[in-house]
């Protein structure tokens, strides 16, 4: 347990071990160190920005989907009122196609009947010319006769 | 106990002597008992303490070096991690105590508190493995634990105390330095009272600097050579029963380990703090 030049290596080693340590340990993990400091407050802010982020799109999006309720609102009484419209016109455009139907149909029976009747007149007169015939005895001469056929035809 | 025939205290004898190697009657020789080596005087060199304190400062050393090469900035690794952890614990001392700005002070912290640390973390080997060991080798005597080794405490603290006054004298220029030995604690408007004052305040304030190395070095020499001294004396018991002595004492020397260690780094960031401050 003497004193000697030991003393002097262990200080000299000390300051070199010291300057080592000052030199090449501590900075670079101080520098990482630092680096992950600035980088958790980046990624902290980052976060805190992002949370900001989402409250305004929530605000957003709950105008956008009040905005569209609106909309849809508004488009589903336009439809409404536009089908109404729609029906009403089919309803007028049937009436009107209805009693279109129902003339045309009017004037073609009121054909048909005239039809029928001149047909009928036309055969009452052959009747008639025959039931004369069989009654005068002879024939009746058409030729002759017709003038007074086509009165008698005009008549029924 | 080594065999029957050593009495005790030659057994503690043994195992708190040195390896001095020195040049010894005109040759280089390693000394073979105390007296031995008193007599190769200063020129000497305690093997034991240089080569073990030199191992254990480059493996911290190597470790850190090598893992603060490889350090990143994303997740660390379990090294890293372990490596950061100490840094942290150092820097938020060194941010505590020491108000200034300096690149040295926690480098210089981080280095006395780790050598000093695997240093006194030696004690807790058994204290028969080492000397046995180099008896094998044909070392007659080998100590590993440097810090019980006052030439290792006094080097580390003297590495400190230049360290105070060149940062005194940085700070405050010599005048300022040699002023505060001499114009404090007591002060006087007289100058003729004052050059009066001047010699005592030398005495205080000279006593009161080179206290802190000396302090500092008997402090943790102390304390690890009377936890040494005390696992010698247990293993002086029959090996079945020095469990039962053995285990609470090393159990409370890891604490003494640290707290040890702990206290040299604060007191050094503490003394070099008042070596950057100026006195009011």
């Amino acid at each position: 347990m003497n004193i000697n030049a030991t003393l002097l290596g262990q200080t000299i080693m000390f300051a070199m071990f010291v300057w080592f340590c000052m030199k090449f340990v501590w900075p670079p993990i101080m520098a990482a160190l630092d680096e992950r400091k600035k980088q958790i407050a980046d990624g902290l802010a980052a976060a805190e920005r992002g949370k900001h982020d989402l409250e305004l799109a929530a605000h957003r999006s709950a105008d956008i989907i009040r905005e569209a309720k609106g909309k849809a609102a508004e488009i589903i009484a336009q439809s409404d009122k536009r089908a109404t419209e729609i029906v009403e016109a089919a309803k007028e455009q049937a009436h009107v196609e209805s009693e279109r139907i129902v003339t045309v149909a009017k004037a073609e029976v009121e054909q048909e009947v005239f039809r029928a009747k001149e047909q009928l007149r036309l055969q009452v007169s052959a009747v008639a010319l025959a039931g004369a015939g069989k009654i005068l005895g002879r024939e009746i001469d058409a030729k002759a006769h017709n003038d007074l056929l086509e009165k008698l035809v005009a008549e029924i | 106990m080594t065999s029957e025939a050593i009495t005790s205290a030659d057994y503690i004898r043994h195992h708190l002597q040195n390896l001095t190697c020195g040049i010894h009657e005109g040759q280089i020789h390693c000394a073979h008992t105390a007296e031995e080596a008193k007599e190769m005087g200063f020129w000497a060199l305690n093997v034991d303490t240089f080569a073990v304190s030199l191992v254990l400062g480059l493996v911290f050393l190597i470790f850190f070096y090598r893992v603060g090469q490889t350090a990143k900035k994303g997740v660390p690794s379990g090294a890293q991690n372990f490596v950061e952890w100490i840094i942290e614990f150092i820097d938020n001392s060194v941010r505590g105590s020491f108000t200034g700005r300096s690149a040295l002070v926690a480098p210089l912290a981080m280095t006395v508190f780790l050598w000093i640390f695997l240093m006194n973390l030696m004690d807790l080997i058994p204290v028969d493995y080492v000397p046995y060991l180099a008896l094998s080798l044909g070392l007659g005597h080998f100590k590993v634990v440097p810090s019980t080794d006052p030439n290792a405490t006094i080097g580390m603290s003297l590495g400190v105390f230049f360290l105070v006054v060149f940062y005194s004298i940085k700070m405050k220029g010599f005048g300022g330095f040699v002023g505060e030995l001499a114009l404090m604690p007591f002060q006087s408007k007289n100058k003729l009272v004052q050059v009066v004052f001047m010699p005592v305040n030398l005495l205080l304030e000279g006593v009161n600097l080179i206290a802190k190395p000396v302090s500092l070095a008997l402090r943790l020499f102390g304390n690890m050579y009377a936890g040494e001294m005390i696992f010698i004396l247990i293993a002086l018991l029959p090996f079945y029963a020095q469990w039962t002595l053995s285990l609470p004492w090393a159990i409370f020397h890891i604490l003494i380990v640290t707290l040890q260690a702990f206290i040299f780094m604060t007191l050094t960031i503490v003394y070099l703090d008042m070596a950057h401050q100026e006195h009011h």
